[in-house]
């Protein structure tokens, strides 16, 4: 398709431990169209962050390395590109918001110090104007008496606000692609739903793509275009997202939404848990990589690991079994 | 609220401040009002979940109950008995019947006991098994808690997180109590793990009927297994009622916001939503605003929220709310 802004065809990643190669990234193929919001879901050690952060090359080499795989990015592999290129790329055309704003801020600079330094790098803007640039930044992300705060410490900043100082840094350059990785995780919900709602805001001002990663189909629901779910390092369903909730097709996702207490429930009934826990994959599977905790478990399942297979209208799922009707597909 | 017959435990105007020091003379210049009157009952055999964001003093309160931290005034009975004035060997002995499950399963077990030790431990320190009957107790534990009763021989990082909180729920059913305070039980787990360890406790509440005093800030999880529900902000109760009345027909602005503010994971029942999103940070316990602690970020405080702390007063039969409007959401 030539209206990818980022396409990401078969990429592998591998970390080296002490017990073996680890095979946290199996394969991920995805593509993201200008100005959408792609979700990302799946438990810890899914290979979500890992699949994206490979993706930025921000995966500490060694003991991790990408084995396989291209991601084009204006005709360009940002896996090929040499480290002052990829530094180029990262914090001006694609920002990086992470989960955890207590750490991911310098403690020892001030605010505006941080939300300078990419302006005068990337841009290559005057002291003077990136000062000017910064507070209008904090401004945009909604800190009230922004040109005072450039000079307080992260310290000073509530979680929420740090949050928002993270964003405010990550639009910096005017980026075409944001990542956020489990931006508001840390954070309570009456925060989380101010952080939700200002990148909402932020999203329609400047039209940037972003790719949300998450554990939670909630924030996700409200937020994405399109959601990717992921499990033991392989996409095992994509849709887009109206389809995705109406229609959860592999058992994974349908086991998810099943243990997903709602708080518009009415009555009471036992939550469908996921029996098992997620694998560790020394090496990579062969099978299907959710067969073990599955319910829907056939022969079939232990001998191929099943790709994406169309089962909707832009709906993919890589299952063996058609969990609607029971019939093992072809 | 006065105790009646069917309160297991009872909570009166319960006060937990922490004197905060400085200086040479370590001279108390001020506290952090983390609890600051609270009263409550809960009832045999039901769960009240109890909710708010973090500072909000929810598992101070926990605490407070047990004795694990003193309160500063105010009472809480526990089948009558009057704990807050016991000591010693005396209150050692009401700890059989009142144990707790922590939040964290990977800092509240002892990473140099094995689990057998960890499970077994409580019967030994409180000398109601020998040795013998402790090992045979904890291998009945482990499998009531679907655990492999041969772990009994492990060390704890052997152990995933969701296993590790069944040790821990192991460990709290140990001396058979008739009541137990899970701080935050699931929050670190991911969400295909939490719905394993609701269901488990669900079950056995029902089977040793116990009570459950499920302090999170999920209200999701906590519309699910709670039968009543008190919301807390800024160590006062906001509002307390039976779970379907305070999801239904909350009437505190409060608690009308943050469930406003949670996900829905369905786009479509997520997009017809009003949201109220409130503006700002919970405010610093040490300083709360005067009047109504909500105050600050309330959409409809006027003059008297400033002057006035509202009553705690039942406007429906089991409905409690401290506002000075909630009339108006009736």
């Amino acid at each position: 398709m030539p209206d990818l802004l980022l396409d990401v065809q078969g990429l592998e990643t591998i970390f080296k431990t002490p017990d073996g190669e680890l095979h946290a990234v199996n394969g991920v193929s995805f593509g993201l169209k200008e100005g959408e919001t792609l979700g990302v879901v799946g438990e810890s050690g899914c290979g979500k962050s890992v699949s994206m952060l490979s993706i930025l090359r921000l995966i500490p080499t060694p003991p991790g390395k990408i084995i396989a795989g291209k991601a084009n990015f204006f005709g360009q592999d940002l896996l090929k590109m040499s480290k002052d290129e990829i530094r180029a790329v990262r914090g001006s055309q694609i920002g990086i918001v992470f989960q955890d704003p207590m750490t991911s801020l310098n403690p020892v600079l001030t605010i505006g110090r941080q939300l300078q330094e990419p302006l005068m790098l990337h841009l290559g803007m005057t002291k003077k104007l990136a000062e000017d640039r910064a507070a209008q930044l904090l401004d945009m992300v909604g800190i009230p008496n922004a040109k005072e705060r450039l000079s307080d410490y992260p310290h000073q900043f509530s979680g929420g606000m740090r949050q928002r100082v993270m964003i405010a840094m990550a639009l910096a350059c005017a980026p075409q692609i944001l990542i956020a990785d489990e931006p508001t995780t840390a954070l309570d919900v009456t925060i989380q739903a101010q952080i939700t709602d200002l990148v909402k805001r932020l999203r329609s001002e400047l039209g940037m793509a972003i790719i949300w990663i998450t554990h939670d189909l909630g924030v996700v629901a409200g937020l994405a275009h399109r959601v990717i779910v992921m499990y033991g390092g392989f996409i095992i369903e994509e849709a887009p997202i109206n389809e995705l909730y109406a229609n959860p097709e592999h058992p994974y996702t349908l086991g998810l939404m099943g243990s997903l207490p709602r708080v518009d429930e009415t009555g009471h009934h036992r939550l469908t848990s996921i029996e098992g826990l997620p694998p560790v994959l020394y090496e990579k599977p062969t099978y299907c990589p959710f067969a073990p905790r599955c319910k829907w478990v056939v022969e079939k399942c232990w001998k191929i690991n099943p790709p994406l297979l169309n089962v909707g209208p832009e709906h993919t799922a890589a299952c063996w079994v058609d969990t609607r009707t029971g019939k093992v597909r072809e | 609220m006065s105790t009646n017959n069917d309160a297991l435990v009872h909570v009166g105007d319960l006060f937990v401040h922490f004197p905060i020091y400085r200086g040479l003379i370590r001279k108390q210049v001020g506290a952090v009002r983390a609890v600051d009157g609270v009263s409550f009952d809960i009832k045999r055999g039901e769960t009240l979940g109890l909710v708010g964001e973090s500072g909000s003093g929810k598992s101070t309160t926990g605490r407070a109950i047990l004795q694990l931290r003193r309160p500063t005034s105010g009472k809480v009975d526990f089948n009558g008995i009057d704990l807050v004035h016991l000591k010693g060997e005396e209150l050692r002995k009401m700890r059989r019947k009142m144990q707790m499950i922590f939040q964290d399963p990977y800092a509240s077990l002892n990473p140099r006991m094995t689990v057998g030790e960890i499970v077994g431990e409580p019967l030994l320190v409180h000398n109601v098994a020998s040795e013998a009957e402790a090992n045979e107790r904890v291998k009945q534990l482990l499998e009531r808690v679907k655990l492999n009763p041969s772990f009994a021989s492990r060390y704890p990082h052997e152990f995933s997180g969701g296993q590790r909180q069944r040790i821990g729920i192991a460990r709290a059913l140990a001396l058979q109590p008739s009541f137990i305070v899970c701080d935050e039980p699931i929050s670190a787990l991911d969400v295909s793990i939490q719905a394993q360890v609701v269901n488990l406790l669900e079950e056995l509440q029902e089977e040793f009927n116990l009570t459950y005093l499920f302090i999170a800030h999920d209200l999701s999880m906590v519309r699910h297994i709670s039968d009543r529900v008190a919301v807390m902000y800024l160590g006062v109760i906001m509002e307390l009622a039976s779970r379907d009345e305070i999801y239904l027909k909350p009437l505190h602005p409060y608690t009308r916001a943050l469930l406003s503010a949670i996900p829905i994971p369905d786009p479509i029942a997520d997009s017809k939503r009003q949201r109220v999103i409130l503006e700002g940070d919970i405010p610093s316990p040490v300083n709360p605003p005067s009047g109504c602690r909500f105050r600050t970020r309330c959409p409809i405080a006027e003059q008297i929220c400033a002057e006035v702390r509202p009553e705690f007063r039942e406007l429906r039969p089991g409905h409690f709310t401290a506002c000075h409007f909630s009339e108006r959401f009736l």
